[in-house]
């Protein structure tokens, strides 16, 4: 039995503690958002926050996190649309065919709660995951727009190099 | 909340789209959902609901590219709606099949989405909204030529009333669907040609969409399979009692004769007890071969006596003859996963000699069709549930996993079983982008004109593996993508000679985003340049002379040039390279600017890509489809190989098979330039220049000339 700290809700769970966490949020839990693409910590399209930290899922034993907050996709505003950055992300249009957005939504999420005005330079090193249709041009600048919108710290040009 | 969308049955694409180029937070899928359940039917591509919603049916697949949301503006300019009322929802392909294919052709490929629908859609929306003036024109007594529209409103304009499209669409469904009605002039366009928002996006953003992937259903069992290492192998035998026992696992089944696969209760048991079951493969004859053999096999094919033409006029035999100079290349490229982020993937369940699928799939009928095959039954025994793709790229055209589905639901009926494929299995199980080499062979007069120009492509042919009845007379016409008369913009050359040494393998081929494209610009844009080189010429005033006969590769050459600047000064150590092409209907040029380190660090610092789509639909969507189409195609140029040993691919996940991420992606400039007359695709044309204005930069920069493909072989990397 393993007990996770997901979205604010504590879940029991019959899984061999071994099992990574991905597979345990879909399968066992029905939290879809979060996706399978590598199952190596490749791709990141399995990006989760684990106490705000964005980390790939597809490698991670359940058993392994504890007590620790778990965040996926779903968790990440109450209605789905409301975080700083998936307000960023409508207003670029990022998603082509959506499958990676989640990880990418997460990923910059936890990129801007570290760093609230990053650099080009800060995305490019933060945010490694793989989109196939190539949305990264609007990644990035959705993520300078989602800097500005969260607020003080950078200023609304803040930060962009 | 879901929002998979299939008339008639099951659940509805929310549209957020909100009009004005902002967006809105305020929308609400059940609602909507609920809403659209009921409708007026007028014709077969609008359904008007009672509060103006306007649902739009769509039979092409999206997979990204944004043709749901480009093919609604279509259908609501003509019907004069009002966009912020306009949903989409899939026409499911048995519904299609049971109504003799009604809404057409399923197949999305080839860029054809809009361009190949654009003629019955827009009329579907002009039927739509000649009924919708009937029945105003009726309820006021007054002739229909006194009534306008604009904005989901009928106004009679002699007196002003106005009645809303949600107030006629009941009166409107029963008149009969007018047969023949004109469609508007480009200058009577309200939504074609604006940039208005994607209607699919917001679900994107919550992790709510549903992928065929993320299907969840009553007593559903979970299945992983194990195909064939060596292409064209078969499965022997497995050991189903070693793995008895693991965590979760119900069945192990033969999938055909040239797979296995494990059933069980969760995905991740199935994988995990896979990956422990001794199989036994009978490899056949191909395990032994490697891409060395096949190297040399197509470089034998260069010179071969006998080759497929595609096209000859002059003689450049004589040309060659009497150059002042002859200029002779051997290019090659080589085989390429799709790599869908999104593994392939579909849920199967048979019972009662009825089967249904959920799948994600470029081509509901050929899903169909497969389904049918697959569990023996006839087509109207089938119900096809269509999902968004997690990426298609051309790799979903393909229906072999959902026929693996059906073959393993058959033998455990009465349960839905969803198959994922490990992205292994998805990495070695491809319909790779056919290797070829070209051998391009030019000639120079005395003042630096071409008299002549061969190139011969040796390799493998996508329809002699997926389709040897399109292939006439030995010609396989998509080998020659970009080159035929019509689509080459070089046919001024005097004396020129283009065909193709077919040399097929025992690796399953196909069309990757792009196809045939893709190598024949890198190969050919290229070698121009080598040419102009040569004559010592600018790249640009030497491509000028040779597209005499073909303005509009002209005018996208100038377009793209004047946009970057070419010929004007550069930072210190930053070159240009420039590539063109014509193909999917559409036009596409671009100029990269690249500087190369002592070390062999190579920084993309700008791309400018224009193209000519004809009309353009939606220019914010072109944008976006230019922009990823230089992550896929720089992707192939820089990184990406599928290669052979003992029969099988190499690669098997993201760690070997690279490709590009955020921080190597050069900032993209889209310029549009439609010239109007026509309708072009858009998802694939601009990735065959990507490569080609890259690699010409490099070769500004370095003096260096890639032929061979990926970059990473030649000791240049990204910086």
């Amino acid at each position: 039995m393993i007990k996770l700290n997901v979205n604010g809700q504590i879940r029991e769970i019959d899984a061999d503690p071994d099992t990574p966490l991905l597979w345990v949020l879909r399968e066992w839990i029905g939290l879809t958002g979060t996706k399978y693409g590598c199952g190596v910590a490749q791709c990141g399209a399995c990006t989760v926050h684990i106490d705000g930290v964005a980390t790939r899922s597809c490698s991670l034993p359940a058993g392994s996190v504890g007590a620790a907050r778990v965040t996926t996709i779903e968790g990440l505003s109450s209605d789905g649309l409301s975080h700083p950055v998936q307000v960023a992300w409508l207003q670029h249009e990022v998603p082509q065919c959506g499958y990676c957005q989640s990880g990418q939504i997460m990923a910059a999420a936890s990129l801007l709660a570290e760093k609230p005005s990053p650099t080009d330079t800060d995305i490019a090193e933060m945010i490694t995951n793989i989109c196939r249709c190539g949305t990264y041009q609007r990644v990035k600048e959705a993520i300078h727009t989602a800097a500005a919108l969260a607020g003080p710290v950078g200023g609304p040009s803040g930060g962009k190099s | 909340m879901t929002q998979t969308t299939q008339f008639g049955r099951r659940f509805f694409l929310t549209a957020a789209a909100v009009a004005g180029g902002g967006f809105s937070l305020g929308w609400s899928a059940p609602e909507a959902a609920a809403q659209a359940a009921g409708g007026s039917e007028l014709g077969i591509w609008a359904v008007i609901h009672a509060d103006d919603t306007v649902v739009v049916r769509i039979a092409r697949s999206e997979m990204g590219q944004g043709t749901l949301t480009g093919l609604a503006q279509l259908v609501a300019d003509e019907l004069d709606a009002d966009w912020r009322f306009v949903k989409a929802e899939y026409v499911a392909p048995d519904v299609n099949y049971a109504n003799k294919r009604a809404w057409g052709d399923m197949s999305t490929g080839g860029s054809r989405g809009i361009r190949a629908s654009v003629d019955y859609v827009r009329k579907g929306g002009a039927a739509a909204r000649a009924m919708l003036i009937e029945a105003a024109a009726k309820k006021w007594s007054v002739p229909a030529g006194e009534c306008t529209t604009a904005m989901s409103v009928v106004t009679h304009t002699p007196t002003g009333r106005t009645l809303r499209y949600g107030e006629l669409a009941a009166d409107a469904a029963k008149l009969p669907v007018p047969a023949d009605v004109a469609v508007k002039t480009p200058a009577q366009w309200t939504l074609i040609g604006r940039g208005v928002k994607r209607l699919d996006t917001v679900e994107k953003l919550s992790g709510k969409l549903v992928y065929a992937i993320d299907l969840q259903l009553p007593d559903m069992l979970n299945a992983s399979i194990a195909q064939s290492p060596v292409f064209g192998g078969k499965l022997k035998s497995f050991d189903a009692a070693k793995i008895k026992g693991m965590p979760g696992v119900r069945y192990v089944v033969p999938v055909g004769d040239d797979a296995v696969a494990v059933v069980a209760d969760k995905w991740f048991q199935a994988n995990t007890a896979l990956a422990a079951l001794p199989i036994v493969w009978d490899e056949g004859k191909n395990g032994d071969v490697d891409s060395a053999q096949i190297a040399a096999f197509l470089k034998e094919g260069l010179d071969a006596k006998e080759a497929a033409l595609c096209q000859a006029h002059g003689d450049v035999s004589a040309a060659f003859a009497g150059s002042a100079k002859k200029i002779e290349a051997v290019y090659g490229a080589p085989f390429l996963n799709h790599a869908t982020l999104e593994p392939m993937t579909a849920t199967a369940k048979y019972a009662d000699g009825k089967v249904e699928v959920w799948v994600s799939s470029q081509n509901g009928d050929a899903s169909l069709a497969a389904a049918a095959e697959a569990a023996g039954v006839k087509l109207d025994a089938v119900k096809v549930n269509k999902h968004h793709l997690g990426g298609g790229f051309g790799r979903r055209g393909q229906q072999d996993y959902t026929r693996q589905a059906v073959l393993i639901a058959k033998q455990i009926p009465g349960r839905p079983i969803k198959l994922i494929w490990s992205r292994e299995e998805d990495m070695q199980h491809g319909f790779y982008r056919p290797i070829t080499q070209c051998k391009l062979t030019g000639s120079l007069d005395a003042d630096g004109n071409v008299t002549g120009l061969h190139a011969r492509i040796s390799g493998q042919s996508i329809l002699a593996y997926l389709a040897p009845a399109r292939m006439e007379n030995g010609v396989d016409r998509i080998a020659f993508q970009g080159w035929i008369p019509g689509e080459f913009g070089y046919q001024a050359i005097p004396n020129l000679k283009i065909d193709h040494a077919v040399r097929n393998t025992h690796v399953p081929v196909g069309f990757w985003r792009g196809v045939n494209t893709n190598q024949n610009t890198i190969y050919m844009e290229c070698f121009i340049d080598e040419l102009a080189h040569a004559a010592g010429k600018d790249p640009i005033e030497f491509r000028r002379k040779l597209m005499a006969k073909a303005p509009k590769h002209l005018a996208v050459m100038n377009a793209v040039t004047e946009r970057a600047g070419w010929g004007t000064p550069l930072p210190k150590g930053v070159f240009r390279g420039f590539a063109q092409n014509c193909g999917f209907g559409s036009y596409t040029a671009a100029v990269a600017e690249v500087s190369v380190s002592a070390k062999g660090a190579l920084k993309i610092h700008r791309i400018v890509a224009a193209t000519d789509p004809g009309y353009a639909v939606n220019p914010d969507q072109i944008a976006a489809q230019v922009e990823g189409s230089f992550v896929y195609g720089l992707s192939a140029t820089l990184y990406s190989e599928i290669t052979i040993q003992k029969g099988r691919a190499v690669q098997g996940n993201f760690d070997t098979y690279e490709v590009m991420r955020l921080a190597d992606m050069p900032k993209v400039e889209t310029v549009i330039v439609p010239s109007g007359g026509f309708w072009g695709g858009v998802g694939e044309p601009t990735i065959a220049v990507a490569g080609p204005a890259v690699l010409n930069a490099i070769f500004a920069a370095t003096g260096k000339r890639i032929r061979t493909l990926p970059l990473s072989h030649h000791d240049l990397r990204p910086a």
